[in-house]
């Protein structure tokens, strides 16, 4: 684009027709989507509710209409809010250990390239470890209390903002910490105005894919051992041949990533909204 | 005033030394529009960073204002023709960045960026991100910040090389009208040799890898220049011909021949 013709499409204050026919056209399509995303929903649980005991036993997949009833019975006696509050404590404070610590190693790593190149065969090895076989481990060390599941939680997010940041410290691009450097800027300076923000974007990766990751471990660790918790719900249910407390708690967990992922979809738009527009 | 005393550069690539610059000694003047023009790899670039002080020499020194440089050289303004800007500031607070890391005053500081926008003409696109501006203005952006804190000397390396051939007209008008207003010290690289001679006072061709100066030339031209005509002076053809002359063997013109 010419310097010219944005100079001059700019100061149109007031949309044109053609504008408006466009916008139009585009909301049109945008609410098509979220009503075709609700009619799938429904015909889901149309046939979920049809195919219940008429083409596959109950006994296996439960019903809409029954999981709705447990829920409802979950709601009411109170079950629903202390597991739901215990699986939220052990994901925020996994979530928070890990992200902490998994930045501030990332980061020291990532600005020394001897250090980085040290550790680096034994952090490949612990990354490529799956975090779930530690699960054991951690009860011993921490036993089934609250402990051991924001442990398992933190570890598996460590590794995630670890990663990322590492990634994004050593991507900061030597143009802008020369042109900073000549501009003026101390150590603090560059760190705060180039290096954070540069790194920014991968740290927001990692945060964002690591919340999900946060529900796993918090739910893995319940589901191994633990008296409380959805992950505790669903294990006690299936125990109990309950399908519709196992599809419940499901529910819920699938319920509560989406919401996290929106909501950090959200905040990662605000904060990189200076990435190129699309 | 910068001074280049006896400076060389050599890299060491793939277990072999390699001569990038030979001895070298070179006076600008305070407030001269000096430009550095050679094939790729003659050293001109790496003259430009000795000074700005982003790599040392060899051996030799660099003298800018009286002062070796020893280090980052913060008493210059830097632009290349990669995009230095940070793409996550806007432009106000892009121009405002090196104010900023001064630690001057929140209202010092816009009424310098309004100054500085309002110069290079972009006083309408204070809050756009630089993926939202074309080539061209985010190089006016560069400009703008570069100048905002009133350094004794520009270095510009190939500012103009990412841009297509009116603008880049265009962009050399704008510089030509700012170092008249600032009448500051600019060293300026560039392979284009019309764009060296329409812009500066002086004007220094380097000899190919093993990169040396090979001559160098002063532009009598009368100023203000008009970049977008002065390809059709007499004088300027005279200049453009016989430095033509010194740079061809250098770029390898004559090895086509057949």
């Amino acid at each position: 684009m010419s310097d010219k013709a944005l100079e001059t499409e700019l100061p149109a204050a007031q949309p044109s027709a053609a504008v408006l026919q466009v916008e139009r056209a585009e909301t049109r399509k945008r609410w098509g989507i979220r009503i075709g995303q609700v009619l799938i929903g429904l015909a889901i649980l149309g046939i979920w509710q049809f195919a219940s005991g008429r083409l596959i036993d109950d006994f296996f997949i439960s019903s809409p209409i029954a999981v709705a009833v447990k829920l409802w019975i979950w709601t009411r006696n109170g079950t629903l809010a202390n597991a739901f509050a215990y699986t939220m404590q052990a994901m925020v404070l996994g979530f928070i250990i890990g992200s902490v610590s998994g930045f501030i190693i990332g980061f020291l790593l990532g600005r020394s390239d001897t250090a980085a190149k040290l550790f680096d065969p034994y952090i490949t090895a612990i990354y490529c470890l799956p975090k779930i076989a530690l699960a054991p481990l951690l009860i011993m060390w921490f036993g089934i209390g609250l402990e051991s599941k924001v442990a398992m939680a933190a570890l598996i997010v460590f590794f995630l903002v670890f990663l990322n940041t590492f990634a994004g410290v050593r991507d900061v691009s030597a143009i802008h910490i020369n042109a900073a450097r000549i501009m003026g800027a101390n150590g603090w300076q560059l760190l705060r105005y180039v290096i954070f923000p540069s790194a920014a974007a991968w740290v927001l990766t990692g945060l964002k894919v690591s919340v999900p990751y946060a529900l796993i471990g918090a739910v893995v660790g319940e589901l191994i051992s633990s008296n409380r918790g959805i992950g505790f719900l669903i294990g006690q249910a299936s125990g109990m041949f309950d399908t519709a407390g196992v599809f419940a708690g499901l529910v819920v967990l699938a319920v509560t990533g989406m919401v996290l992922n929106s909501a950090l979809k959200a905040l990662e738009t605000h904060l990189l909204r200076w990435r190129e527009l699309k | 005033m910068i001074t280049v005393r006896q400076v060389t550069k050599t890299f060491v690539a793939r277990g072999r030394e390699v001569s990038a610059l030979l001895p070298t000694s070179l006076d600008i003047p305070a407030g001269a529009f000096v430009s550095f023009v050679g094939p790729s790899g003659c050293g001109k670039s790496t003259l430009l960073n000795m000074i700005a002080g982003i790599i040392p020499p060899s051996s030799g020194a660099v003298e800018h204002g009286g002062r070796v440089v020893n280090g980052i050289n913060t008493h210059v303004g830097y632009m290349t023709q990669a995009d230095s800007l940070l793409p996550w500031r806007t432009t106000e607070q892009n121009v405002a960045f090196p104010l900023v890391l001064r630690g001057q005053g929140k209202a010092e500081i816009e009424a310098r960026v309004a100054k500085m926008l309002d110069m290079v003409g972009l006083s309408n696109f204070r809050q756009q991100f630089p993926s939202e501006l074309s080539g061209g203005m985010r190089k006016r952006v560069a400009l703008a910040q570069v100048l905002a804190y009133d350094p004794e000397t520009l270095l510009m390396d190939e500012p103009f090389g990412a841009l297509d051939a009116q603008l880049k007209l265009v962009m050399q008008a704008e510089l030509a009208r700012i170092w008249e207003e600032t009448r500051k010290t600019i060293v300026f690289v560039t392979h284009d040799l019309a764009e060296a001679i329409a812009l500066s006072d002086h004007v220094v061709i380097f000899s190919g890898r093993p990169g040396r100066i090979k001559a160098i030339k002063q532009i009598d031209l009368p100023r203000p220049r008009d970049v977008f005509k002065l390809q059709f002076d007499p004088a300027f053809r005279e200049i453009y011909n016989e430095l033509w002359d010194a740079l061809a063997p250098e770029i390898g013109v004559g090895a086509v021949r057949t």
